[in-house]
């Protein structure tokens, strides 16, 4: 064979090239000049939106990933629900959420006339019921811890071995319209937790054959389960009889299964999909001008940090000067907007925005970039030991940038030295958490469960806090918070743990970074804009389609 | 040749034995705790982890859990996912979309890329076969999600000829894009292959003989030369039916297809041993049976080679 003639190559590389900047191009067609305010709403509209094969049967309290849960969320309705933006509680299928004097007792009481999809009455049964049946270590809900607050709750979900019983003694039906709610101590804030899926009630039909219920839920929502065809889709369709506050303004969902989200991209793009859950990473820098105004960009409550494990030798006797010289050598106004092409916004609290007690700069120069002062104030507090630190992410989610760049910036402001000490997958980082296997710091998230502050500061720092695995402990901080916990009225609380908050902010138990933000979009058959909701995701209900 | 076909499953069976062995111990000496992992971020709760362990059996000593699962195995089950659905039936949904998919990269691999070795070696030297050669070598020198992006980009996102993702296997007009690019660098391969053997055995005695017999070209092409050079084609392309349907998570998960790779890409990511080890043992099986078949293949193409 004769060697290659030099012309081929040239030609080779000149067709690359074109294809390459064929690339480059801009989406054109489907630009988003389309407008959305244009034309009529069809109530009977039916929306596609993404979903992933939800990874457990669709029973309520088994949801704990998000795309169960958004399907569940659909299909029951719970006694209260939140305002958008606030925070603030709303009555859906309670007619009232009342506490006692020192808010150990709770009474409910459900507005009449709810029906499950069946045409079964929703009686204070169907939630005490689906409450026992929940909480049992024996019928394995991933959610079953819920429901700790309530009186009884060791006798069906002991530490260890087989519960002793199958009702929690707290819970006590009245009559259909009215039970009682008895914990196991004061919590001033409990009617909000109610809110999350776990505590949906369930229909009599539900205990014959729980696991085919979870192929069809029966629920009591806006919207009535029709089909699951596993990995394509799941229907749901506007319940007629509907009674709570939140009537669907359209005719349905269909959940689309999406294996990656550059699939779901391109299907919106071509408007084969009305809603995607985020852009894909590769899409962050252009999405905007690719679909104009139909991109959302929506801040949720969530919140990004990096934590010192604090039973390194690293950090035990840490001064908390150290970790926030630490903190203020972070430039995270930069990083979000370069690194992060965006997705994120600076943080400036432990407590996310949009969550009731969030209070907008309590946390001032602790996240201030200040290179100097950050060098200075580390100096002070004696350095941080061996002047290295490693922050553990897992590699098998898009943390690499991040990590690198925040260490980028820790080093060239105070000159310790930083790497990312990266865990194969989300099994294996867990795992050495749990384990307090942590060399140095790691990389933690947390999305609220319920918007109140104290979700996310008892949950996280409170010194036996199941989710504190950090090691952190703060007699202070404990006291304030126990303090709140039994305070008479949920404004209370909600001060005292903000007195809480500048506790923390003193001691830096851990270093906040950014808020999460949902990179989004919808298609041109949507009218108007996708309104959200504080968890992350759409307010379903609410969306409408344009006439066709 | 029936003793040989005997004596090739026979040895199938070590070799099942081994890979699901193998599997199991690997997906369980990865770190970490898929139970716990369910929880993420926020805290688990022990006790319950301690009951969805026990539900899975996995608090048995792991030779136990192995010789539970293999019990199980022979009685034709499968085990359950994490999600309380049967391994099996996740199987069958994920196989026939798999299978569907690799037919059509196949049938493009097979018409595509003999058509153009064929053509290239008929005119070896030639203009056409410098331009197939540049072509196959762009091809093959393109990483499949290159040319799986690009491909989606140019023909269903601009051009809009084509559907950009697969909703439904059973249509074929969405099948059609994945297709094309995971049979993309086969075909290069297979014109390659084909172009090379058809321009040596254009100057093979027999070929001479045919000619001189006086032969018209359809047939000589046709049929003698045709049959002849197969024969590493058939080779190639039965080993590449296994790479086809087990090396398709890529084009899988750019064209949204819910076939085996992404089964088994999802099944790692929440390390679900069951589905993991169940879905690789059917892999190794369907390889194993192709390859007889191969085997089978040539004794049909070229009457010389007999099995006893």
């Amino acid at each position: 064979m004769r060697g290659a003639k030099s012309a081929k190559w040239v030609a080779m590389a000149a067709i690359v090239a074109l294809a390459a900047t064929a690339c480059g191009g801009d989406g054109g067609s489907d630009s988003g000049n389309n407008d959305m305010n244009k034309g009529a709403a069809d109530p009977n509209g039916i929306l596609t939106a993404q979903l992933s094969e939800p990874q457990n049967p669709l029973q309520p309290a088994n949801q704990k990933e998000s795309q169960g849960s958004r399907v569940i969320r659909q299909v029951f309705s719970q006694l209260v629900g939140y305002e958008p933006g606030t925070g603030k509680l709303t009555y859906v299928n309670a007619e009232s959420v009342t506490p006692n004097k020192d808010s150990s007792v709770w009474t409910v009481k459900l507005k009449p006339g709810w029906t499950f999809h069946n045409g079964e009455k929703v009686t204070a049964k169907s939630y005490v019921d689906a409450w026992n049946w929940a909480a049992n270590t024996k019928n394995n809900q991933t959610n079953s811890s819920w429901f700790q607050d309530i009186k009884g709750y060791e006798d069906v979900h002991p530490a260890k071995g087989d519960p002793k019983a199958d009702k929690m003694s707290g819970l006590k039906v009245v009559n259909d319209n009215e039970f009682k709610i008895e914990l196991s101590g004061p919590v001033s804030y409990f009617a909000y937790k109610l809110g999350y899926d776990v505590w949906s009630p369930l229909p009599s039909e539900f205990y014959k054959d729980p696991k085919a219920f979870g192929d069809h839920p029966i629920g009591n929502g806006p919207y009535k389960f029709i089909s699951w065809d596993h990995k394509k889709l799941i229907k749901v369709r506007t319940f007629k009889d509907y009674k709570g506050p939140d009537k669907p303004k359209n005719g349905g969902i269909d959940f689309k299964n999406y294996t990656t989200a550059d699939a779901a991209y391109s299907d919106l793009r071509s408007n084969n999909l009305d809603w995607i859950e985020q852009v894909p990473t590769t899409a962050l820098t252009n999405y905007k001008s690719d679909l104009g105004k139909r991109a959302i960009d929506q801040e949720y409550s969530a919140v990004q940090s990096i934590v010192p494990a604090f039973y390194t030798k690293q950090f035990k006797d840490i001064d908390p000067k150290v970790i926030q010289g630490l903190s203020m050598a972070i430039d995270r106004d930069t990083i979000t907007k370069t690194v992060l092409h965006g997705s994120r916004t600076p943080a400036d609290s432990y407590v996310a925005r949009g969550v009731l007690g969030y209070k907008a700069g309590a946390l001032k120069e602790q996240v201030t970039y200040d290179p100097k002062k950050a060098k200075a104030l580390i100096e002070e507090g004696g350095g941080v030991p061996g002047n290295k630190i490693s922050i553990q992410y897992n590699a098998d989610q898009d943390h690499k940038p991040w990590v690198d760049a925040v260490c980028n910036s820790i080093r060239k402001a105070t000159g310790v030295d930083c790497v990312g000490d990266s865990k194969p997958d989300f099994q294996a980082d867990l795992n050495a958490r749990d384990k307090h296997q942590v060399k140095s710091m790691y990389r933690g998230g947390w999305v609220l469960d319920y918007p109140v502050n104290s979700n996310f500061m008892r949950d996280l720092y409170g010194t036996t806090a199941a989710g504190n695995t950090s090691g952190y402990s703060n007699k202070e901080f404990d006291k304030l918070s126990s303090q709140a916990d039994k305070a008479a009225t949920l404004d209370e609380t909600v001060k005292l743990y903000q007195q809480a908050e500048q506790v923390l902010a003193k001691d830096m138990p851990s270093i906040p970074l950014w808020f999460y933000k949902v990179n989004s979009g919808q298609s041109n058959k949507i009218y108007g804009k996708i309104p959200y909701g504080q968890d992350g995701d759409p307010i379903f209900t609410d969306i409408q389609v344009k006439k066709k | 040749m029936g003793r040989y076909v005997i004596r090739r499953l026979l040895q199938m069976i070590p070799v099942f034995i081994g890979t699901t062995l193998l599997i199991f111990l690997m997906v369980h000496v990865l770190p970490g705790d898929p139970i716990r992992a369910m929880w993420g971020d926020k805290a688990a709760d022990p006790a319950q982890v301690e009951a969805l362990r026990h539900k899975f059996g996995m608090d048995k000593s792991l030779p136990m859990q192995y010789l539970d699962y293999m019990g199980n195995l022979f009685q034709g089950d499968f085990g359950e996912t994490f999600g309380g659905r049967q391994v099996i039936d996740e199987m069958g949904e994920a196989f026939p979309v798999t299978l569907r998919l690799a037919a059509v990269a196949l049938a493009i691999e097979m018409v595509i890329g003999i058509g153009l070795g064929a053509w290239a070696g008929l005119k070896a030297g030639k203009a056409v076969d410098t331009g197939v050669l540049i072509f196959t070598l762009i091809v093959i020198s393109m990483p499949v999600f290159v040319l799986g992006y690009l491909a989606r980009f140019v023909f269903a996102d601009e051009l809009g000829w084509l559907p950009p993702n697969v909703q439904d296997s059973t249509n074929l007009e969405q099948l059609l894009l994945p297709g094309f690019v995971l049979g993309m660098l086969s075909m290069a391969y297979v014109a390659r292959l084909t172009r090379t053997t058809f321009a040596e055995n254009l100057r093979a005695d027999y070929m001479r003989t045919a000619l001189a017999k006086g032969l018209p070209r359809r047939r000589i092409v046709g049929v003698h030369l045709l049959r002849n050079s197969l024969i590493p084609v058939v080779t190639f392309l039965g080993t590449d039916v296994g790479s086809l349907i087990g090396g398709a998570v890529v084009t899988e998960g750019i064209f949204n297809i819910q076939g085996v790779g992404n089964l088994l890409f999802k099944a790692l990511g929440q390390r679900e041993g069951t589905t993991i080890v169940g879905t690789v043992t059917v892999f190794v099986l369907v390889i194993l049976l192709i390859n007889l078949l191969v085997d089978l293949l040539y004794a049909v193409l070229d009457p010389r080679i007999r099995y006893a």
